[in-house]
């Protein structure tokens, strides 16, 4: 009779873990230290934005699109007022345009600030944490003298924005994209070299674009396999074909492309920002002309935006109402993180966290 | 109220509905004809049915009016429901007196609108009528018999017709699109495959195509792999409880031409079922089970159908539109 | 030396030697407390950010605040966890960590313990550490815990081969174990010291070091972020400030050691400068290489296992060798 044996180890990542980006629960099976199994559970943090949206009108919507993708949330807020805007045939002024779209873009970059120093943190550097928030810190400073709020702004309304830019904000912001480039390249410095890092992430968790685009991916973690396909140019939205910029796009798939390509990003969203703030209309209305309730015309829509995590989108169906009758919210992550099952087989325990953290999610996003 | 029982009939449904002033209106008849759509089967063509169904398209004049032209005698009781529903649901429109000049403005001009647009409708159809008895004219419109050579033809004789009337909308530029990927279903899929066709102008002239449920995987098959329709991308699967049936709305993608295409699948309402597109699209799979999951569509097909935002042991579907939460407190 | 054999049983020099060992232990403890302190202060700096700044003056209460608090935290054991076990391990993983300073020597005359092996002393009681960790992962009865020790276990004993290997060099050089003889063949001054002729050793030294403390780069048994503490998870209270004590004490016992074997321990640099008593020459070769150990904690991401496992036995393994084999040569050649 043989005494020992080899048993799977069923491990439970999860609900509370530090690299788990939140509420989520992967069951993994073990086999020593290599994966062979893995089930994401997700729904921790679902509350139900989608019904709560049908009795309420389009502006009470907006403050729970903040709290959906909470590191992101202007690029909601965009979503779902440009819906809204599209259905009706508003237009909005150009000076609220060019504020959305700086608010955008700085969302962007304080987003992969984010992953970066969080990405980081989950590979065992402590540092870069601690100088990703700092400059992100700056980014919240700004969108505090804004509009009132550091995470959930409630920024955007139906035809344009509701604050407008105080006295010598646009000079701070281009203060701050003038700085961010220098700290752009001293983060490069720091970790795009280091081989320890390197060694970690390259080739690890990689995909082709076949199986990207069966999956459905968006955002970088498409376009790290080669498929150029990026929103903000391929269905510009906004004032984004007015500015020029460059779509990073990677090889392999590997979480070292989405690294590279996230990284570039955030240089490309500095572009955008050092033109937009030169064309800054220097008056104009921040909002449009409005009707007092909005209600969309009968039919239906779906827009889609590039937010930091990939295609979000929204899906309105209106009855004329100043309710929405269904409206869904197609979010990113939660496609995103349909690909996490695959590429976990066959990679050890360590990697789990490499290649979980690459993909970038946010758990508010994922279960909306 | 006392001021609404002196004005018209469809003055009336203005004043109820536009219960603020400074609304927008894109035509009252609309707001007649959207109020009706849902849960309500109007008596009439399947144009009607498939109006009902793609809401929210812009129609031609043409078109709006043959619809309506049916229902103008009807939509005055239906307003009359539009405004027993928004008495009923904004009980405020009384209260709100502070603005009434603004209110009476924007009424008249509203309803000035209203009665234009009627007379064009009713032209237009008289006129239309007379042209082409297939009754489905003009740039977009719902109905299997939606073929290019059909468009045409009404359409400089719906010009021809309404010279005094606001010429019809130019044909959209997805139509030729859509007509093919009609075409292409019902060639190489099945005749009866595309209930209705149209184009989404708001959203972009989206052409959207509403296909059976018996055909679906398969036409799901040919969009993927047909190269002219190529559309490799699933962007977003979202279900619909629409409180006769439910729908399950795809919007596809082809990466290589930046086409676009949304396709509706409908099933009743109790046992709803939509075959699962997770063998054509991976993306497919948590979306449906979202759905599965939220609304009770089953997906069969689905390699692994269960919950996944509720927890396991959840009863009910919470975004049906019927739904009561056991514990009302939760 | 032969003195303290020879010194008379007595009342006397039991005493002596009770109060010179409190004294050390003294020293030890404060600098535990004081090196938690100044880690979490340097990294703080290094980050942007200050570090500990409110308890007590500049935050020097800090730690005695922490350590405090772990005493009086309830003592959990998890229910199905192998009690004798759980409490042994943290004991286990400790008294070896004080046992190993008995032979590091500060200075040409102060006491210690003069064994002829006294490397090797050092090296064969660090291992007892490893036998500690496993007994922490396995006792806790948690999955987490376990992979903890498993990788524990194999990183240390992986990085023990060519800890001890990178030292033959030095070994061979001094034709002595003796930790004392080892800085008496570097006096002299900064040329002399054993860092420049064995600075292959050297390398091969830190690095084993670095691993064999559990710090990052290879801190995967107590990867927070992926293992959530690792094979520590299960303990808190005192039980937990035993492990952490053990990690400290072993710093300084590798700084001692470092300083010791490779940069000259208490001899000065220059001879302009040689009227600085040695214990501070000590005390400050010390200093740079803990700060340098707070400093690469701040610096560099994780390893992963397979690669941690990879650099000890196809990098660091073969270095030592070569360093052994240079070494011999050197020696022979150039006597």
């Amino acid at each position: 009779m043989c005494v020992i044996r080899t048993e799977e180890l069923l491990l439970n990542v999860g609900p509370q873990h530090p690299s788990t980006h939140g509420v989520f629960r992967i069951i993994v099976k073990l086999d020593g230290e290599i994966i062979t199994e893995a089930t994401p559970v997700m729904g921790y943090l679902h509350r139900g934005t989608e019904k709560l949206a049908e009795s309420l009108n389009y502006t009470q919507i907006i403050p729970y699109t903040d709290r959906m993708d909470y590191v992101s949330a202007m690029t909601n807020n965009y979503v779902l007022v440009h819906a809204v805007e599209k259905m009706m045939g508003l237009t909005v002024p150009e000076r609220a345009e060019f504020l959305r779209l700086i608010v955008m873009e700085l969302q962007r970059i304080a987003s992969h600030l984010v992953w970066w120093g969080t990405y980081l943190l989950d590979i065992g550097a402590l540092s870069p944490f601690l100088y990703a928030f700092n400059d992100r810190e700056r980014i919240l400073q700004l969108f505090n003298e804004l509009c009132g709020a550091r995470l959930t702004y409630n920024y955007m309304r139906v035809g344009g924005v509701k604050w407008d830019a105080p006295e010598g904000w646009i000079d701070k912001v281009k203060a701050f994209v003038k700085s961010m480039y220098g700290k752009l390249d001293d983060y490069h410095a720091l970790v795009s070299g280091n081989e320890i890092f390197l060694s970690r992430i390259k080739g690890v968790g990689a995909y082709d674009a076949e199986t990207a685009i069966a999956y459905g991916l968006s955002g970088a973690n498409l376009r790290s396999t080669g498929v150029k396909w990026d929103l903000r140019k391929n269905e510009p939205y906004s004032l984004y074909d007015r500015f020029e910029f460059d779509v990073p796009v990677g090889r392999n798939g590997d979480c070292y492309d989405r690294y590279v390509v996230r990284m570039e990003e955030i240089r490309q969203s500095l572009r955008i920002l050092e033109q937009a703030l030169e064309q800054f209309p220097p008056e104009g209305e921040t909002m449009g002309k409005v009707p007092r309730v909005i209600r969309p015309p009968a039919g239906e829509i779906y827009v889609r935006i590039e937010s930091p995590r990939g295609e979000i989108g929204c899906y309105i169906v209106s009855t004329g109402k100043a309710e929405p009758y269904r409206l869904k919210f197609r979010r990113p992550s939660f496609v995103n993180l349909q690909i996490l099952p695959k590429l976990l087989v066959g990679e050890s325990m360590t990697n789990l966290v490499t290649i979980l953290g690459g993909i970038d999610i946010v758990l508010g996003e994922v279960d909306c | 109220m006392s001021e609404g029982e002196r004005k018209r009939p469809d003055e009336r449904e203005d004043d109820v509905s536009a219960a603020s002033a400074g609304e927008q209106r894109t035509g009252a008849l609309e707001d007649g004809v959207s109020a009706v759509n849902i849960g309500e089967r109007r008596s009439g063509a399947p144009e009607d049915g498939g109006s009902a169904v793609s809401a929210g398209e812009k129609r031609t004049e043409a078109p709006e009016a043959g619809a309506a032209a049916t229902g103008a005698g009807t939509s005055r009781p239906e307003a009359a429901e539009t405004a027993a529903d928004g008495a009923r649901t904004e009980p405020a429109a009384p209260a709100r007196r502070k603005e009434t000049e603004e209110e009476k403005a924007a009424r008249r001009k509203a309803a000035l609108e209203a009665r234009e647009a009627a007379k064009a409708a009713k032209a237009a159809a008289a006129a239309q009528d007379a042209a082409a008895q297939a009754g489905s004219p003009g740039a977009a419109q719902a109905g299997p018999q939606a073929a290019s050579p059909g468009a045409a033809s009404a359409g400089p004789a719906g010009a021809a017709a309404e010279t005094n009337e606001p010429p019809p909308k130019p044909p959209s530029p997805n139509q030729p699109r859509l007509d093919r990927a009609v075409q292409l279903l019902r060639e190489l899929v099945a005749d009866d495959a595309v209930e209705s066709a149209s184009i989404n102008e708001a959203n972009d002239h989206l052409p959207t195509l509403v296909v059976r449920k018996e055909r679906w995987l398969q036409a799901a098959k040919l969009f993927r792999s047909h190269e002219e329709l190529n559309a490799n991308y699933l962007r977003n699967v979202t279900g619909v409880d629409y409180e006769t049936h439910m729908e399950v709305v795809y919007h596809l993608l082809s990466l290589d031409s930046g086409h676009n295409y949304a396709i509706k699948v409908r099933t009743d309402r109790d046992r709803p079922s939509v075959p699962s597109v997770t063998p054509v699209w991976e993306t497919a799979n948590w979306n449906e089970r979202e759905i599965y999951d939220l609304l009770g569509i089953d997906f069969p097909g689905h390699p692994d159908l269960r919950r996944i935002m509720m927890p396991d042991d959840w009863e009910g579907h919470p975004l049906r539109k019927d739904y009561v939460p056991l514990d009302p407190e939760v | 030396m032969q003195r303290f054999w020879d010194d008379p049983v007595s009342w006397e020099a039991a005493g002596r030697y009770a109060l010179v060992a409190l004294a050390l232990l003294a020293v030890v403890i404060v600098f535990v407390t004081y090196a938690i302190y100044f880690e979490r202060k340097v990294i703080g700096w290094m980050q942007f950010r200050q570090g500990p700044n409110r308890t007590g003056p500049l935050g020097l209460l800090q730690t005695v605040a922490d350590v405090a608090k772990l005493l009086v935290k309830e003592d959990t054991i998890p229910a199905k966890a192998d009690k004798a076990l759980f409490v042994l391990a943290p004991a286990l993983a400790f008294i070896p960590s004080f046992t190993v300073l008995a032979v590091i020597p500060y200075g040409l005359n102060l006491p210690f313990a003069d064994l002829n092996v006294g490397f090797l002393y050092y090296v064969a009681l660090s291992g007892v550490t490893t036998i500690a960790i496993v007994i922490a992962g396995w006792a806790s009865n948690n999955k987490y815990a376990l992979l903890g020790g498993m990788r524990s276990a194999a990183q240390m004993i992986s990085y023990e081969v060519p800890l001890v290997l990178s030292v033959v060099g030095v070994a061979m050089l001094t034709e002595s174990l003796n930790l004392r003889d080892i800085v008496l063949r570097q006096e002299g001054y900064f040329w002399h010291w054993n860092v420049f002729p064995q600075i292959i050793g050297f390398a091969v030294f830190v690095v084993a070091a670095v691993s064999e403390l559990n710090r990052t780069p290879f801190d995967l048994p107590e990867a927070e972020s992926e293992l959530v503490a690792g094979y520590h998870v299960e303990y808190s209270g005192f039980r937990f400030a035993f492990f952490m004590l053990a990690e400290y004490v072993y710093i300084y016992a590798i700084a001692c050691l470092t300083t010791i074997l490779f940069l000259g321990g208490w001899n000065a640099p220059f001879p302009q400068l040689d009227f600085i008593p040695g214990l501070v020459w000590f005390a400050l070769k010390f200093a740079f290489i803990v700060f340098s150990l707070f400093w690469i904690r701040a610096t560099l991401p994780r390893l992963r296992v397979d690669q941690l496992m990879g650099l000890a036995w196809k990098a660091l393994l073969p270095l030592a060798l070569a360093n052994i084999l240079l070494t011999a040569l050197g020696i022979e050649w150039l006597g």
